[in-house]
């Protein structure tokens, strides 16, 4: 793992202008943002914002079409650079979860960090079963993913992104699959390690989650970050009149 | 409403089940006794009966000639499971190649699309006879001469096209959730594909796969085309030799012995991912 970017305050994460395009269709238009070390970056916004698609393409999962994303101050999306090596670096955990059906909890855990980072088999069981112990797992590392709660198998996500060690952790909705009762245990997870200083970009549609976990607030609107801030500024007292909108209206509905 | 006797009980629906299923069991022992019986006194009573029971169900026929079908069947088993491997490795192969988006691949895929194509609308007895007489016409050295190899070259050929859908179907049924997930892990295409896509596509299509199989272990007859004396072949020439066709009979009997399991096990491997995936709740309670 490399070091000492944090300390000179250089960014983990950075994205220049980027802007994604499908089709006709704008997604990303022109983001602007900064990821530091230890910290953990919100980004709310209606279905349809951009928030998804931000997160897929700081991943590489998605080519960019236009501005740079760097991680700690390397260009990840210069053309025909091999994105495998960075996305290595990351952590990403998805809304559906996706583990693999075909293997257990344990094989899940390991093959990123045993085919993908090089890290030898005895270690990376050693370290999956101290992180699936860690989060009240450790009893089910032999079983297979359909007979898990959808909690269970996003912590297992969890666990699967955090084995290879990665520089920050993406979190695209994690909870938004999940039943209402399960949505705790996740986020409990997710709490614990911003308290190790685990550095996070996380889209979420859960207001006081955000509140409480992030540093900083970001709203997207069509492809735009209309507004970011203080989690307390955004959520009491936002300037713009979208975020107010946006935030109102999700007050009404719950 | 609450506090008056119930207008059923347990017993009385208990009765009309009981009922209901003794009807059910009638019925069928008598529909069934009735189309059997029917299709025998049919098939009994027909003036050419007794020249056919003659000529395809003598029982001294029947065992001259099942040693010698039984040998030739062998040939046909060992074929067949040759034949087998060949055509999963093949298929696998050229539906990777389909489904793979690398530029260097490309005649090879366009070589794949044409390939499948022409197998799968060439019939299978067509395609046996132009291998099996046509390559070895042309001379070349190192083309192999005997029947047996060019005939489960032929069968491997067209196996190959359509076993190579059926993973390809497979593979284009994983989600491409899968997919991204297995790269955000920091795998390459390669070791996804390797590790996550195709284990699951496998495991998806083993059914049909063997539903193909079936229809291959049969198909091995049309080799006999060419000259190898399999069990068909050889209870040909008995029946050309003593007039009687008994030893067809026996060869089928044989092809029975293997392909009723195989048919028996895919069903079985059938219902079970279809429980698995809660599908046969759509079918009813049982």
């Amino acid at each position: 793992m490399s070091t000492g970017a944090g300390s000179t305050g250089a960014a983990v994460l950075e994205l220049r202008g980027v802007t994604k395009t499908y089709g006709e269709r704008p997604v990303l238009r022109g983001i602007d943002l900064e990821l530091h070390e230890h910290r953990a970056v919100a980004l709310i916004g209606a279905s349809g914002s951009g928030k998804s698609t931000l997160m897929r393409c700081v991943d590489l999962l998605e080519e960019i079409d236009d501005g740079d994303i760097l991680l700690d101050g390397e260009p990840m999306t210069v053309p025909g650079r091999n994105p495998v090596p960075f996305r290595r670096r990351l952590g990403f955990v998805f809304q559906a979860y996706n583990l693999f059906p075909h293997m257990n909890v344990m094989q899940n855990v390991v093959l990123g960090a045993v085919k993908g980072g090089g890290m030898k088999s005895a270690d990376a069981h050693e370290r999956g079963m101290e992180l699936l112990g860690r989060f009240g797992l450790a009893d089910r590392s032999r079983d297979y993913p359909d007979r898990l709660s959808g909690g269970q198998q996003q912590r297992v996500a969890i666990v699967r992104a955090l084995v290879t060690q990665p520089r920050a952790l993406l979190l695209d909705e994690v909870t938004s699959a999940l039943d209402p009762e399960l949505v705790g245990e996740v986020l409990g997870v997710i709490r614990e390690l911003k308290h190790e200083g685990m550095t996070m970009l996380i889209a979420t549609h859960e207001m006081s989650f955000a509140r409480d976990v992030a540093d900083e607030v970001c709203y997207l609107q069509d492809g735009r970050i209309v507004e970011r801030g203080k989690p307390d500024q955004m959520f009491t007292a936002p300037r713009s009149a979208d975020t107010q909108r946006f935030l109102s209206r999700l007050l009404d509905r719950g | 409403m609450a506090s008056g006797a119930p207008l059923t009980t347990r017993q009385d629906r208990d009765a009309a089940r009981r009922v209901r299923r003794r009807r059910a069991i009638a019925v069928s022992s008598l529909s069934t006794v009735v189309v059997l019986g029917g299709l025998a006194a049919f098939v009994l009573t027909s003036p050419g009966w007794p020249s056919v029971r003659r000529t395809f169900l003598s029982s001294s026929n029947f065992g001259h000639s099942i040693g010698h079908v039984a040998a030739g069947f062998w040939l046909d088993v060992r074929m067949f499971l040759v034949v087998e491997v060949v055509v999963l490795a093949a298929g696998l192969v050229i539906a990777l190649i389909r489904v793979l988006d690398l530029p260097a691949l490309f005649p090879l895929k366009i070589l794949a699309v044409v390939f499948v194509d022409v197998m799968r609308g060439v019939p299978t007895i067509l395609v046996v006879y132009l291998i099996g007489f046509g390559l070895p016409a042309l001379q070349l050295t190192g083309v192999p001469t005997s029947a047996v190899v060019l005939g489960g070259l032929a069968l491997s050929l067209c196996y190959s096209a359509y076993v190579s859908e059926v993973f390809r179907a497979g593979i284009e049924s994983v989600h491409p959730s899968q997919g991204s997930a297995a790269l955000a892990l920091g795998l390459t295409r390669g070791q996804a594909l390797r590790h996550v896509i195709v284990p699951q596509a496998v495991r998806r299509v083993v059914p049909p796969l063997l539903n193909d199989f079936i229809s291959l272990q049969k198909d091995v007859a049309l080799v006999s085309i060419i000259g190898p004396q399999e069990a068909f072949r050889v209870a040909q020439i008995f029946s050309d030799a003593n007039f009687n066709y008994t030893p067809l009979i026996a060869a089928a009997l044989l092809y029975l012995c293997v392909t009723i399991p195989l048919t028996r096990f895919v069903d079985h491997l059938q219902i079970r991912s279809l429980r698995e995936r809660g599908g046969l709740l759509a079918l009813g309670p049982h």
